[in-house]
């Protein structure tokens, strides 16, 4: 069709370089994850998996993951069904009102994540959920909200709002209009926003290094500490483990969904 | 529902502004340090560059994706979520790991023999820049590529079919079209950039104090709660400052809300 122009090519060169600079800084933990010395560095004479042991049998390692892994899946339930009862309950408002409500509700998404973490901190001090799961649970709710809901709006624009009108006129309770004919609608939106909240919480940290002291440990605040204090190969090895698993999820999206792309 | 959520949030507000107990002086000693003063210089000319490199990275590979990439685009497109997926935290990691004094880039170019003593490369704005560019980019890609798939390619076709280069049909018909999408993730990365943390408190290494680690610092070292939530209230200001201006250009219901 077109002929290769020098133009197509400098946009193309361009735009390669580009996601080279995005990609390969990250993939840099694969090789040091591997190094067969105790500090950050290339492998020297071998390979070495000295790094991975050392995190399979660090208790305090294991216990961080366990922990982020199970607040994870904990927010993903409470942030899916406030944020979708939050999305079907602004889909059935005014437009008017649904506005002023997703204003709001992107806030958490725009305010500075130190700001908020302040005042978590101030509140959940008159509520004593200081330094507990629950209050961890409770913030990245807050903070996950927003995803799920989103997402649920995006699945929401699918459906046509005279098909629950047409249900309640044939004599639908509401409850049943909703349980019955937009829940199944919202659906796709309910995954996504689900998986939306776990990574959200999975990967928060200013707000647990706010609120929590030491008896909550998650897998960032243990990174965090981690390269705070000194920087040792283990963190790579963690590094290494989590960036394959995006790779994976990621490549299987794309291969699975081609709407991932959008 | 919307009275559940508010409410903490409001809590958020109601406290940063009520904390400083002796009423407005938190204030006036904020206008009056030099130190907080240099504190957002620093933070707003970081937040800049960041977002002008975003911009200007962004919008190459936006327009190639949304343009030239056929077969290759779902590749290029999972190469920009890929890092977007990826933790901030270990995003930094790996900027360390690069920049730090004795890491991969000193060593080596030591090792090749082009510099004796190690570069400074990070706990400094460079560094800091650099790692901010990397994290906020998928940010600034994302918003741009949605406006681009909006565009009719029909203009570009009729540019070229009426003797303009491809250059000129670029510059004068592409483009201005896609300056909404430039505007929102321009908006997206500037707001998001004034309020880091993780990136710039890692790799500024307590050297290049941005706001939001100025207020770490002022409550966690110095328990000095009074003027941390002031700056507070100042930051959320001022990024309020920053939507608000920033509404008058771009469509920001279809900036913010249509994708996050």
């Amino acid at each position: 069709m077109m002929r290769i122009s020098t133009f197509r090519i400098f946009f193309m060169t361009l735009a390669w370089m580009v996601l080279a600079f995005l990609l390969l800084p990250i993939l840099v933990v694969i090789p040091v994850s591997l190094t067969d010395t105790s500090y950050i560095g290339l492998p020297k004479e071998h390979l070495s998996f000295q790094h991975y042991v050392a995190y399979f049998q660090d208790p305090r390692w294991l216990a961080a993951t366990w922990t982020s892994i199970w607040i994870g899946i904990v927010v993903a339930i409470c942030a899916t069904a406030l944020g979708t009862a939050f999305a079907i309950g602004c889909w059935n408002l005014s437009n008017r009102a649904s506005t002023i409500a997703r204003w709001i509700l992107i806030t958490p998404i725009l305010v500075p994540p130190v700001v908020q973490s302040l005042g978590f901190y101030r509140f959940w001090v008159t509520l004593g959920l200081i330094d507990t799961h629950g209050g961890v649970i409770l913030a990245h709710t807050l903070l996950a909200l927003p995803y799920v809901s989103i997402s649920v709006f995006a699945a929401l624009a699918n459906l046509d709002r005279r098909i629950p009108q047409a249900a309640r006129s044939l004599g639908a309770s509401v409850w049943q209009t909703s349980w019955k004919v937009v829940m199944p609608a919202a659906y796709p939106g309910m995954i996504t926003g689900a998986i939306f909240a776990f990574i959200v919480s999975f990967d928060e940290i200013v707000g647990v290094l706010f609120i929590t002291v030491r008896n909550v440990s998650t897998l960032p605040k243990k990174i965090w500490e981690g390269i705070q204090e000194s920087i040792d190969p283990t963190i790579a090895s963690v590094a290494t483990m989590l960036v394959l698993l995006t790779l994976i999820v990621t490549g299987y999206g794309i291969f699975r969904n081609r709407e991932f792309r959008q | 529902m919307i009275i559940f959520y508010i409410w903490p949030l409001v809590g958020i507000w109601k406290i940063s502004v009520t904390e400083p107990t002796a009423g407005i002086e938190n204030y006036t000693r904020m206008f009056d340090s030099n130190a907080v003063t240099t504190s957002f210089i620093i933070t707003f000319r970081i937040a800049a560059i960041t977002t002008i490199g975003c911009l200007v990275l962004g919008y190459v590979v936006a327009y190639v994706i949304s343009n030239f990439a056929r077969r290759v685009k779902p590749l290029m497109v999972a190469l920009v979520l890929l890092p977007f997926w990826v933790s901030v935290l270990i995003r930094s990691f790996s900027w360390i790991v690069l920049l730090g004094r004795s890491g991969l880039v000193n060593d080596t170019l030591r090792d090749a023999g082009l510099i004796d003593a190690p570069l400074k490369l990070m706990h400094n704005e460079f560094g800091v820049i650099l790692a901010m560019i990397h994290v906020m980019l998928p940010f600034a890609v994302l918003p741009m590529m949605a406006n681009m798939r909006g565009i009719s390619g029909s203009y570009v076709d009729a540019a070229r079919g009426l003797g303009a280069s491809e250059w000129t049909a670029f510059r004068q018909v592409y483009f201005p079209q896609t300056l909404p999408g430039v505007f929102s993730g321009a908006l997206l990365v500037f707001v998001l950039s004034l309020g880091f943390y993780i990136t710039p408190a890692l790799l500024g290494g307590g050297r290049v104090l941005m706001i939001s680690e100025y207020i770490t610092y002022q409550i966690q070292e110095f328990l000095n709660w009074g003027l941390g939530s002031a700056l507070s209230v100042a930051l959320l200001v001022m990024t309020a400052l920053v939507i608000l201006v920033a509404a008058r250009f771009v469509n920001l219901r279809s900036a913010l809300l249509e994708r996050k």
